[in-house]
């Protein structure tokens, strides 16, 4: 535990830079969005409390834009806003309009008639009595709204670096690819903090009497201009081209530092989620993205992969990685699985996820078709001999397997199957199986080895290129290690490629990565 | 001067205010005097125009009030709440100045007028940096009074203004109102459901029920003139004291004893009965010395003033 915290301190330290910048754009992004909540949601409050017809209305469309999942919100808006800050902003600006429009509204029609009577009476007009009588009554109550949007919004935030956007999310959700909980932690806390921080100071705010409440409502909209200040946009140093890469790529060797480090590639990177990054390229948002070669939306959005000319891309072949104790429960499972070995290639898996990512078709009906095609389906037996837990991470390919798992458990085996598919990144996956918490998931061997086992520098060289002293190594190590075995390899490389539209690579005449890396240099 | 010229409104299926017309003069103080729910409320709000009427017409000062614009037309009247309604967020020099500062006056004139109104009201002056809730109930209405008052108003509207009070504190309030220079020279229109307090502020009342007039005369032809059973039901519990706060020595004057020659402070003969016989209870006087509009001077003691105040009574008409 101890040492733990040593490390953790020292990776902060390390990336003191990082953190401070990233902390700033948090605060930035969420004051920002805040900022612009309040200038609609402020005017929207008061209209609806005028006109109450209306407020339903207001407030149910309010409340179901809140309701949209934030990824899914970011994702409909790259078509529109493209990615980074624009789209981001907006995103938290929908969530945190909700609070501050109810807020307003309950805030204002709460307040005890008399007193409103008795500001017509002397003469006001509607424009004072909102301005000192409205307003500074129903404040309290404004206020807890948008203290509660802050705090949604600190916590949206992090999602920003989704597309791009910066903020904590960049350590989160990078640490979460990378199995570096050092790297989570330096993002989760100080989000954590920030919203615990920011949620006192306005409580203590809201909790003012009137009349200092008065003096703190003239330097309150000065502070969130300031904060939202911070956020410079997150574009600094120029290239002609702009690469897209996910968090998980930037921080591997096999990635983003080894394209500095074995080809010498500086490019002007910003990070972005693989769900919007595809989308992305073909919106020419982004001209440069990491992806993975069997990746559906290669062929949808016609992109081509760059040749990896030195080979930094280890292989990363997919094989079920089972946790020993489940071999042995399940007698059959190992050999049921093995039915897929070797039997699906590179072309096909890209088919494959093409089919699902681009024609929309379920995984299921892909799998099932598959199966039947090279002569494997077999009708469920519907057997109740024990359960099979089947995981999978976040992504279609891995749907599209534990579908195919799950058909030939049920087809030959008298198991039954439950699916936990869409664990998120490698971690969350992994931490599922050795927890018990799953039998089995399709795991990578380059994965395995650089993520999972992380063995020193020279043994990952040593390996990382060759198909079958990598798998070797893995499935010794996992059993000493974890007690989980690799099963055969189903047969299709999904390594990380770096990619581009296809049109651009052909009139920029961009073949390779050296080619990219001497365009860029040139140009 | 304040006309109603058949005034009716409804709200929905309530006939709140059904065709009423009063004339009140300049300077005259007229209680609108109702159970609950008669519509006094309704007729006060009416004449600020907080509520609009359904027919009729409202004029102040020779000029229709429909014509004017509603905000500016209020600047120009005073209103005391029915239930106060003080902005808990301003202090109570705040709130007294918020239709000075409406009309835009300097900030020594707005400070020096609130300063004359609390002492007239005898409000402490530490009051003026609280909130209304640190304020008792009684501090409250009398700020609301201030409120209304600051800016000078040549016509006056007064929701049961002194409501919410406990009778003891209710009937001081009402003398020190009473006695209150300022207010002698308003046009006063006042609600109240408060027999004794339409006695001993009114010139004349108005006595309504459901939203129709039933009466409008002085105190003393309310009470000895009565129109018709529901007038004199109204007034029946409390007619003694009611006519010893109408009746004054003026008026019994004859029925006392012939007046000996005497030196020391003399009462006037506006002095009503009620008055005098507190005067008498209160002060370890056996005798009160009054002198009449024409010098006459009498004393007289308390069965003096009993006796009198009876033969009065028996030579007045009756109904
Ligand atoms: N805004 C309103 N909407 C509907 N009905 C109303 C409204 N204001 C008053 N009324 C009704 O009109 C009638 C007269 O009300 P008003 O307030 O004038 O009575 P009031 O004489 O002032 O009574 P109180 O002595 O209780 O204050 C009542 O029946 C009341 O319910
Ligand atoms: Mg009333």
């Amino acid at each position: 535990m101890n040492e733990q915290q040593q490390t953790l301190w020292q990776f902060m330290q390390g990336q003191s830079d990082k953190l401070l910048n990233q902390t700033l754009q948090h605060v930035g992004l969420t004051f920002i969005s805040l900022l612009l909540a309040i200038a609609i949601g402020l005017p929207l409050g008061i209209l609806i409390a005028r006109k109450r017809k209306l407020s339903g209305t207001v407030l149910g469309i309010a409340g179901v834009l809140q309701t949209i999942p934030s990824i899914a919100l970011l994702g409909f808006m790259i078509p529109v806003l493209g990615i980074g800050a624009k789209p981001a902003i907006v995103a938290l600006l929908i969530y945190a309009l909700l609070p501050i429009i109810r807020n307003t509204y309950t805030g204002i029609i709460g307040i005890d008639q008399h007193i409103k009577e008795a500001a017509r009476a002397m003469g006001m007009s509607r424009s004072q009595i909102l301005l000192k009588v409205e307003l500074p009554l129903a404040m309290p109550v404004i206020l807890a709204g948008i203290r509660t949007a802050t705090v949604i919004n600190v916590g949206v935030a992090t999602l920003a670096s989704f597309i791009a956007a910066g903020g904590l999310g960049e350590f989160i959700f990078g640490g979460i690819s990378l199995n570096n909980t050092n790297m989570i932690l330096a993002g989760a806390i100080p989000a954590a903090l920030l919203a615990i921080i920011l949620d006192a100071l306005l409580s203590l705010i809201q909790k003012m009497d009137f009349k200092k409440l008065r003096r703190a409502l003239y330097v309150f909209p000065v502070v969130i201009l300031i904060l939202g200040g911070f956020y410079a946009l997150p574009s600094a140093y120029g290239s002609t081209l702009t690469a897209g890469f996910t968090p998980e790529f930037m921080g591997r060797q096999d990635g983003d530092l080894g394209l500095r480090s074995v080809y010498g590639l500086k490019i002007h990177t910003i990070v972005i989620s693989d769900a919007v990054m595809y989308k992305a390229a073909y919106a020419k948002e982004l001209d440069v993205i990491s992806g993975y070669s069997t990746d559906g939306r290669l062929k949808a959005f016609d992109l081509k992969i760059l040749k990896d000319d030195k080979n930094i891309f280890p292989p990363y072949y997919a094989a079920p990685i089972v946790r020993n104790e489940a071999l042995k429960q399940f007698p059959q499972l190992e050999e049921t699985l093995n039915l897929l070995a070797d039997k699906i290639t590179d072309a096909a898996m890209t088919d494959l996820n093409y089919k699902t990512d681009y024609l929309h078709q379920s995984p299921e009906r892909v799998a099932k078709d598959f199966l039947i095609s090279i002569g494997l389906y077999k009708a469920p037996k519907n057997g109740h001999n024990g359960t099979i837990r089947i995981g999978s991470k976040i992504f279609g390919e891995q749907y599209i397997l534990a579908e195919m798992y799950s058909m030939l458990i049920k087809g030959y085996t008298d198991y039954d199957v439950s699916t936990k598919t869409g664990l998120g990144g490698t971690k969350i996956c992994f931490d599922a199986l050795t927890n018990n918490q799953i039998d089995f998931y399709p795991e990578y061997t380059g994965t395995g080895l650089l993520v999972l086992l992380q063995p020193d520098a020279k043994v990952a060289k040593e390996m990382a290129h060759d198909k079958e002293k990598t798998y070797n190594y893995v499935s010794a190590e996992f059993e000493k290690k974890f007690k989980i075995k690799w099963l055969k390899p189903i047969g299709f490389n999904n390594s990380y490629a770096l990619m581009m539209r296809r049109k651009q690579s052909k009139d920029l005449n961009v073949n390779t990565i050296t080619d990219l890396k001497n365009y860029l240099d040139k140009n | 001067m304040i006309e109603l010229k058949e005034i009716s409104k409804k709200f929905g299926h309530t006939q709140a205010v059904n065709t009423i017309s009063f004339k009140v003069e300049e300077k005259e103080t007229l209680v609108l005097l109702g159970t609950s729910g008669c519509g006094k409320t309704t007729t006060l709000k009416m004449i600020n125009r907080l509520i609009e009427p359904d027919t009729g017409q409202i004029i102040i000062n020779g000029a229709d009030i429909t014509n004017q614009n509603p905000d500016e037309l209020r600047k120009g009247i005073g209103y005391v709440m029915q239930n106060i309604g003080l902005f808990p967020h301003y202090t109570i020099a705040e709130n007294i100045a918020v239709v000075p500062k409406l009309l835009r006056w300097e900030k020594e004139k707005i400070k020096s007028r609130t300063q004359e109104l609390i002492g007239k009201l005898h409000l402490p002056e530490n009051v003026l940096k609280m909130f209304p809730h640190q304020l008792s109930g009684g501090q409250q209405q009398r700020v609301g009074l201030a409120r209304a008052l600051v800016t000078n108003p040549a016509v006056l509207l007064m929701d049961e203004p002194f409501g919410a009070l406990d009778n003891v504190t209710r009937s001081s309030i009402q003398k020190e109102f009473k006695a209150l220079e300022e207010l002698k020279r308003k046009t006063i229109v006042m609600v109240t459901h408060d027999v004794q307090e339409a006695f001993e502020l009114a010139d004349r009342i108005c006595l309504m029920d459901k939203g129709k007039i039933i009466q409008i005369g002085t105190p003393k032809q309310l009470l000895y003139q009565p129109v018709n059973d529901f007038a004199k039901k109204f007034l029946a519990s409390q007619k003694l004291a009611l006519e010893f706060k109408v009746v004054n020595i003026q008026d019994i004057w004859s029925f006392l004893p012939k007046g000996t020659l005497q030196d020391g402070k003399a009462f006037p003969a506006n002095l009503n009965i009620w008055e005098a016989m507190e005067l008498l209870r209160n002060t370890d006087r056996h005798e009160l010395l009054i002198s009449a509009d024409n010098k006459e001077s009498k004393t007289v003691t308390f069965e003096q003033l009993t006796q009198g105040f009876n033969q009065f009574q028996t030579s007045q008409p009756h109904e």
